[in-house]
């Protein structure tokens, strides 16, 4: 396993030893030291390596992921996992604002809880929250799933498009144009699978289903003002 | 951006590193705004007396016999201590107003910093570490206190444009974000005869505390309705003679962490400025709510919950 220490090597140099791990690196585990919030740790890798990082990160950590598991050990500060492509990001702890927006692909597990705006604007990153989520959470999302075991806050799935919406606990509210939806046998299956691939132990049939309604004038021209 | 920290500490044994704590936190946070920067430090050592920071562009010859010149006006002995552009005028309780007066009659380029028993305020253009430097804030005890470090939008950048404001006696704003109606409200406060200086537009949420507070509300509720009347985007945390208090905006933007072990409470912009405080490892550490107010004190009938 390789060390970096970032009270000894600075977060560019970090950084570009990270992104110099070609697809056939035989250096697949690393461990990052540390890290005491500093933003943008463990950014735009692409390469099939296991990064860990032991302690809280700042803004960013993770962003524009493609391949590479990326695992905190800490609590993750705003935007972690912005932008991902691909690969797996897991937060030990808890996730800021905006965890995973935009995501096209990839995994984002968060153990905690997630603050508002998680997984806006996503489209196509699969997200786990073993916890609750905050408000506005999935504004705006294209495509993808989000999960969350726990409680989601105000304005859930606010302007809606194809994403879906897995909440267990209670939703304080749904935003402009989501609903809930009947669970199908395939919602069902997709979501065993999420949640064994999360290390979450709640049960498919726990969960409601949240999608949209598709009445917006993004849909329906004629409700345009 | 902006950057704030705060500490609120439950072990007395730390008093006397609170200013070198702060000023680790919010050296910190100067990338996240480098314009000016401004510390609130509360000490309760002073007993019966009370204190009036003031500022001067030119101290030499504005301090001069500046204690002399108060006592005079208000009739009780005066103490001056000057640290760089500011200077404490130390007096009996009760005179704070008579020598506010007296100070805009004599000395009208002063600028009154603070007021109250237990607060100090130091504010000036430049970095953190300068501006910590240059009041000796490393140095300082107390129990409590806030920073900031801004990055101006709404106004220009000079001492009065900077925080933390003060808002009352003993209380004390500091903000990140940006008020869109502070124009209106501006106005509004004006004719209702509310003293506001500058075009800032923190200045105008800390001078809609003092309204509030002077038609007897108290500080947390105060904050409560701040929530209704201020739009745009805040990050307050406010101080009190026995402690602080923390609300965001509905929409909460504006980062805010916070972190609670048996010996304090801290606020930072990020969970950055936290890192190098004692225990930090085992804290308990959490993101504040939207539109919730939060207060800590130091006593069983803290200051935000009285009228003013």
């Amino acid at each position: 396993m390789q060390t970096l220490d970032m009270a000894e090597v600075a977060l560019r140099e970090m950084n570009a030893t990270l992104h110099a791990q070609a697809e056939t690196s035989n250096q697949t585990t690393w461990e990052i030291l540390n890290p005491k919030g500093a933003h943008a740790i463990a950014c735009g890798l692409d390469a099939p390596i296991e990064v860990t990082v032991k302690g809280s990160t700042g803004y960013y950590c993770g962003g524009m992921n493609k391949q590479a598991t990326i695992h905190i050990k800490g609590s993750a500060g705003p935007g972690v996992a912005e932008n991902m492509m691909s690969g797996t990001v897991v937060i030990e702890g808890d996730a800021s604002q905006y965890a995973g927006a935009t995501g096209h692909g990839g995994l984002l597990v968060i153990k905690g809880n997630a603050s508002s705006r998680c997984g806006i604007s996503m489209k196509g990153i699969d997200i786990v929250v073993h916890g609750n989520i905050g408000h506005m959470s999935a504004f705006m999302a294209q495509s993808g799933t989000l999960v969350v075991c726990g409680d989601a806050g105000e304005a859930l799935g606010d302007s809606l498009y194809e994403a879906r919406l897995f909440v267990r606990g209670s939703v304080k509210s749904l935003g402009a144009d989501c609903i809930e939806k009947e669970m199908r046998p395939e919602h069902l299956a997709l979501l065993a699978d999420l949640l064994e691939r999360a290390g979450a132990t709640a049960k498919p049939e726990e969960f409601k289903r949240y999608g949209s309604a598709r009445e917006l004038y993004t849909f329906k021209i004629d409700n345009a003002y | 951006m902006c950057g704030i920290v705060g500490l609120f500490l439950k072990d007395k044994a730390l008093e006397p590193q609170l200013g070198a704590l702060l000023t680790t936190m919010l050296v910190t946070m100067t990338d996240r705004g480098p314009d000016s920067a401004g510390i609130a430090i509360y000490s309760n050592n002073s007993k019966d007396r009370s204190k009036i920071v003031v500022q001067s562009d030119d101290p030499d010859t504005d301090f001069e016999q500046l204690d002399a010149k108060v006592s005079e006006a208000i009739g009780a002995p005066v103490s001056l201590t000057v640290s760089s552009t500011h200077a404490v005028l130390s007096m009996p309780d009760g005179l704070i107003e008579k020598a506010r007066a007296a100070i805009a009659t004599f000395s009208p380029t002063l600028r009154i910093m603070s007021r109250g028993s237990a607060l100090e305020i130091y504010k000036e253009v430049g970095l953190p570490k300068d501006v910590a430097a240059r009041f000796e804030i490393g140095q300082m005890s107390g129990s409590h206190g806030i920073g900031h470090t801004r990055m101006a939008t709404e106004s220009a950048v000079t001492t009065m444009g900077a925080h933390p404001f003060n808002t009352g006696d003993d209380q004390c704003l500091v903000h990140n974000g940006s008020l869109s109606n502070h124009n209106s409200l501006r106005r509004k406060l004006r004719r209702e005869g509310i003293h506001i200086e500058t075009e800032n537009d923190t200045e105008v949420g800390a001078a809609y505390l003092t309204w509030q507070m002077q038609k007897g509300a108290t500080l947390g509720e105060a904050l409560q309705r701040s929530l209704d009347d201020l739009d745009g985007f805040f990050t307050f945390v406010v101080g009190t003679r026995d402690g602080f208090g923390v609300v965001r905006d509905p929409i909460a933007c504006k980062p805010a962490v916070m972190a609670e072990t048996d010996q304090y409470v801290a606020f930072g912009s990020e969970y950055r400025a936290l890192v190098d405080l004692p225990g930090i490892e085992e804290a308990r550490v959490w993101e504040p709510e939207p539109a919730t107010v939060y207060f800590w004190s130091h006593t069983d009938q803290p200051t935000h919950e009285k009228a003013a």
